[in-house]
């Protein structure tokens, strides 16, 4: 009996512990999930005086990758999403978030474009509401028009197969 | 001595972190409530991308975009509650330095006081134990072995 309460109070500790390990304290999770997608209309980067408008996918399920050619982790993934955008599997549009206009056109004919366009937000007013803080971010987005999931980071080879893509074929399927 | 340690004071003072103020210097407000607001929720907020600042002291882009943001919405009209309540649309209850309190919350208020109270019990039942153990009565066979032990060598020394 006298073992039995510090025996009970660290296995309590320790199982906290254990459970902390495993986060990445980095990783905020995001309000919007389960939430209609913030709109915006922004110029686009091939035609400036073309407007993107995210009225426009309603009906389709899209990602949404927020990237800069500032951001090094963003050219980590980026063949990823050049894969992943030529696959036809799902539609990516793209966010340039406070960068230079010329750069960011110079880093797509360079390394691909996988985006069936790229939005520009130039004084970062559209990425902070969709509570983007660390680039890149990736946003699934419904046929409704509701954020389903957010990815925060370089897009791994694994967090495509294991999250990503379940997911974009699960919500292609409903109507 | 003391002009060393002077210089050491005034070393230290200078260190003192001061862009503070120049986040402050860099907006213009119509009153001081306005002031007093903006300096309350960029003290209160936390930035995303250092995670361990507020919005007040983050050199971060980010911060620096969000305290355009918030400086716009206060003198654009709008109170302290709408500022908070589009931070946590945006960012969720992380960026509050004072949590909301809520189910989900209750441990982070509660908790430390449960352990205080818990800690006191402990001490209270821990104490209150050793003062019984040293007014218990003595072992009369004990006792009676150590009067013989005196009495023998009172007898020799004599």
């Amino acid at each position: 009996m006298r073992f039995v309460i510090p025996l009970v109070i660290f296995a309590v500790i320790a199982a906290f512990l254990y459970s902390g390990l495993g986060r990445d304290p980095t990783e905020v999770p995001s309000p919007l999930i389960g939430k209609p997608a913030p709109e915006f209309t922004l110029p686009t980067l091939a035609a400036p005086e073309q407007q993107f408008s995210t009225s426009q996918m309603k009906g389709r399920v899209w990602l949404l990758n927020i990237w800069a050619t500032w951001c090094a982790a963003c050219r980590v993934e980026h063949p990823l999403l050049v894969e992943l955008g030529r696959s036809g599997r799902v539609e990516i549009v793209g966010l340039n978030y406070k960068d230079n206009d010329t750069s960011a056109k110079q880093w797509l004919a360079e390394l691909g474009d996988p985006y069936i366009t790229t939005a520009v937000d130039t004084d970062g007013r559209v990425g902070i509401d969709w509570g983007f803080y660390g680039a890149p971010e990736t946003f699934v987005i419904d046929k409704e028009g509701v954020v389903r999931l957010k990815h925060i980071g370089p897009v791994s080879p694994e967090d495509l197969a294991t999250k990503i893509l379940p997911l974009v074929d699960e919500l292609q399927e409903t109507s | 001595m003391i002009g060393r340690m002077l210089l050491l004071a005034g070393m230290l003072l200078t260190a003192l972190p001061s862009h503070g103020q120049s986040v402050f210097a860099e907006y213009k407000f119509e009153n001081a409530e306005q002031q007093s607001d903006f300096k309350e929720l960029t003290a209160q907020l936390r930035c995303l991308v250092c995670q361990n600042q507020n919005i007040a002291d983050s050199n971060a882009p980010l911060a620096q975009d969000l305290r355009r943001e918030i400086h716009q919405m206060l003198t654009s009209g709008q109170t302290k509650h709408d500022v908070i309540d589009f931070m946590v649309q945006r960012y969720g209850e992380f960026v509050l330095y004072k949590p909301i309190m809520s189910l989900k919350t209750l441990a982070l208020w509660f908790g430390p006081a449960l352990f205080f109270i818990v800690g006191l019990i402990a001490i209270w039942r821990m104490t209150r134990r050793s003062a019984q153990v040293s007014v218990a009565e003595p072992d009369r066979h004990a006792l009676a072995e150590a009067r013989r032990l005196l009495d023998n060598t009172d007898s020799r020394d004599l």
